[in-house]
């Protein structure tokens, strides 16, 4: 282990990476964009988990487990996102999320 | 057989009732059957009662000591109720009467009722009839006579309103329903009282405490209220002013039922409770003394407004009325016996005198004022001369028994005005020129109906035998019925008293003057209703006092009164009221509803249909919980302080 090494750098990084993920899925249009924001927002996450798997208990592979399930849940969510989206644009030729606001009063 | 009565006088009510579910859920499709099983049961109940009759009437014991047997009927913590029978002489008497009227009613009703298509209905609701007035008779307890009560009223309610083709009787029916309600209410109070002071409402037992009320923490005063209370059942249901205005509407309904219900056996159902309960109006003398001047008004009263109605059958009721009056004047005065006496032979009759008018109806085709009948005892001489013999017992010409027990009420009234009550002198002159109106007014309507001229327009005939054997079986016991109790040999009141037995000497002053009064008042009826053919004195009289004449004819516009009272001061409450839940309860409820549709309207507009705008608001919500729960007070009671 390197010994420059230290839990605040992940932090730091994973914190970057889900506010980047944030503003991206905020602020975006179109919906794919906005997927992919939140698959930034949960890789900060998993950085997290695997970071502190690492720092606090090396021993057990806890947040390493966590991070793959995660990761699956991530994929399964992103393709029926995906398939949503393409629904969407079977009916409505449109992405914009602007567009997708027939859900109201 | 008659220790096997004694010991089975539940099945006398008992018998009618599985009449009653027989025909109802039997034979309703066969008339013949269902009127067959009705007369049965209480033929059956009759000679149950005569045998326990016999068995009472000849063990004086019975006098001190009643039989009584009771099983619990249901009860919780410090309240039992039971059900039973008391049998003593005034109930076996009320028993023998009841069954043996409502005999003679049910095979007069064969007759009456042949070809209506309701006959076995008829025949059904006169069982349930006759099986809750005799349970009334035998109760030992006042919890099981009120329910008899209603369930009589019940029946008299059915019965009124019998012709439901009819709109009068109908509302005949509701008028009698709700006026004696009202009446059972005051009643129910004071049962309710009753109850909580003397913590029993069994008869015998409330009979050994009331007397020794101080015991129980009340006053004389609260003892009285509850007597005034406990009457005025009886004020509903024995048509006692003011609540009388329902009887005369009664005879709506078929004539048996009349003659059974509205003239023999229910309406003195109120007199019977009184005398039940005289242990409790005796310790209160003011109590009496509204009883006997309730009476005696509504005698007069009653008797006043039949001088001149034209129906026979409201003649006749108001006749009721003016009898059931006398009645409880005799209670008021203290006399159970010589009232129980009236019952016994007014009952014969003026059930004889109504089944005489139903034969009556039955042949000149239900056209019922007396001015448009004439000469009918010439065509139906069984029914004229038996409603004869019964004008001349209501009259109370000697021998016949109305004579008896209304000198025995005139006696035993000149006897409390004697003994120091001022007043009962005024009873005794209402009672006595009530006697003179009542000879009259039933001797102008015998003149009227059965003698004078034949109208050609009429195509009398006699009834046939069903209806004629009760009538003679009638007329035999209002003429002979009253022999027992003579002032001679007074066997009657040595049986059926209250206190001490009643030793006057036979007055005989007071029975010419009371003889006199009655043939005055028939011989005013022949002068003005026979002799003159023309009835030209009569209508003069009228015309010459038209006020007077208006008055009595329009029953001194009670019913109007009432309905002046409702269409006033009720509809006024009933505005308030409906105002009140229009406004008030209906604007709690819609304010309510309004409320939540309102800010409903107003955040929907928070649903913007926007994705991120609600990603945005998670994001915050987040946001603020993590921040408190990062910095927020731990120990604080919060919501998300509550975790450690």
């Amino acid at each position: 282990m390197a010994t420059g090494l230290n839990p605040s750098y992940f932090v730091a990084l994973s914190a970057a990476l889900f506010c980047i993920g944030l503003y991206g899925a905020i602020s975006r249009k179109n919906a794919i964009a906005v997927l992919v924001s939140i698959e930034l927002m949960l890789t900060a996450v998993n950085i997290n988990l695997v970071a502190f798997n690492k720092f606090l208990t090396p021993e057990a592979f806890i947040g390493q487990i966590f991070a793959i399930f995660v990761i699956t849940v991530a994929a399964a969510e992103v393709g029926l996102g995906l398939a949503i989206v393409i629904a969407i644009y079977r009916n409505r030729k449109s992405v914009d999320l602007d567009d997708f606001d027939w859900m109201k009063w | 057989m008659v220790q096997f009565a004694l010991n089975h006088a539940w099945l006398v009510p008992l018998l009618p009732a599985l009449a009653f579910v027989i025909i109802v859920f039997l034979t309703r499709p066969w008339p013949k059957v269902s009127s067959t099983v009705s007369i049965a049961a209480i033929l059956s109940s009759f000679v149950l009662s005569s045998s326990i009759a016999y068995g009472v009437f000849t063990n004086p014991g019975f006098i001190e000591k009643p039989l009584v047997y009771s099983l619990r009927w249901f009860g919780m913590e410090g309240f039992t109720v039971h059900v039973g029978v008391m049998l003593d002489p005034t109930s076996t008497m009320m028993l023998f009467m009841v069954s043996m009227v409502a005999t003679l009613i049910q095979i007069y009703s064969t007759g009456y009722m042949e070809g209506d298509p309701q006959y076995s209905v008829f025949f059904s609701y006169l069982s349930l009839f006759a099986a809750s007035m005799l349970g009334l008779v035998i109760s030992s307890n006042l919890l099981q006579m009120f329910v008899m009560w209603e369930l009589v009223g019940l029946c008299s309610f059915l019965l009124i309103g019998f012709y439901t083709f009819k709109i009068s009787a109908r509302e005949a029916a509701k008028k009698a329903f709700i006026t004696t309600r009202i009446g059972d209410f005051g009643m129910l109070l004071g049962l309710l009282f009753l109850q909580i002071v003397f913590g029993t409402l069994d008869l015998t037992e409330l009979a050994q405490r009331v007397p020794a009320f101080e015991q129980f923490g009340i006053s004389l005063g609260l003892l009285t209220l509850i007597a005034i209370l406990l009457f005025i059942g009886p004020i509903g249901k024995s048509g006692q002013f003011p609540l009388h205005v329902w009887l005369p509407d009664a005879m709506e309904g078929p004539t048996p039922v009349s003659a059974l219900i509205h003239a023999a056996t229910m309406v003195v159902a109120g007199v019977y409770l009184v005398g039940r309960t005289l242990f409790l109006f005796a310790e209160v003398p003011g109590a009496m003394e509204v009883v006997a001047f309730t009476g005696a008004f509504t005698a007069l009263f009653a008797a006043t407004i039949a001088v001149t109605q034209r129906e026979i059958k409201r003649i006749l009721a108001y006749s009721t009325v003016s009898q059931l009056g006398y009645m409880m004047l005799a209670l008021g005065v203290g006399s159970l016996s010589a009232s129980m006496f009236h019952l016994w032979t007014h009952a014969f009759f003026k059930a004889l005198m109504f089944l005489g008018a139903g034969s009556v109806l039955h042949a000149l085709h239900h056209k019922a004022d007396v001015w448009d009948m004439g000469g009918l005892i010439k065509k139906m001489p069984i029914t004229g001369w038996t409603f004869v013999v019964g004008g001349l017992a209501i009259a109370g010409i000697p021998p016949f028994a109305g004579f008896w027990s209304k000198d025995e009420i005139l006696a035993v009234t000149l006897e409390y005005a004697k003994h120091g009550h001022t007043l009962g002198y005024v009873l005794f002159l209402m009672a006595t020129f009530t006697a003179f109106l009542t000879a009259f007014y039933m001797w102008r309507m015998i003149f009227l109906a059965f003698f004078g001229k034949e109208k050609p327009e009429n195509h009398p005939h006699e009834s046939p035998w069903n209806m004629t054997f009760p009538l003679i079986v009638l007329a035999v016991l209002a003429a002979v019925g009253g022999l027992i109790g003579t002032p001679w040999a007074n066997w009657w009141s040595r049986w059926i008293h209250f206190g001490q037995p009643h030793h006057g000497e036979p007055a005989i002053g007071l029975m010419l003057l009371s003889v006199v009064l009655a043939l005055a008042g028939i011989g005013l009826a022949y002068l003005l209703y026979y002799k003159d053919e023309e009835k030209r004195t009569a209508q003069e009289l009228a015309k010459r006092y038209p006020t007077l004449y208006r008055i009595s004819f329009n029953k001194y516009y009670v019913d109007e009164l009432y309905q002046w009272f409702t269409r006033t001061v009720v509809d006024a409450g009933a505005n308030v009221l409906y105002w009140f839940d229009i406004h008030v309860v209906d604007g709690i409820v819609n304010g309510l509803a309004g409320i939540t549709k309102t800010s409903g309207k107003g955040l929907r507009y928070l649903q913007t249909g926007k994705l991120q705008t609600y990603a945005l608001v998670f994001f915050v919500a987040v946001l603020v919980i993590t921040v408190v729960l990062a910095f927020g007070d731990p120990t604080s009671a919060g919501i998300m302080g509550g975790g450690k």
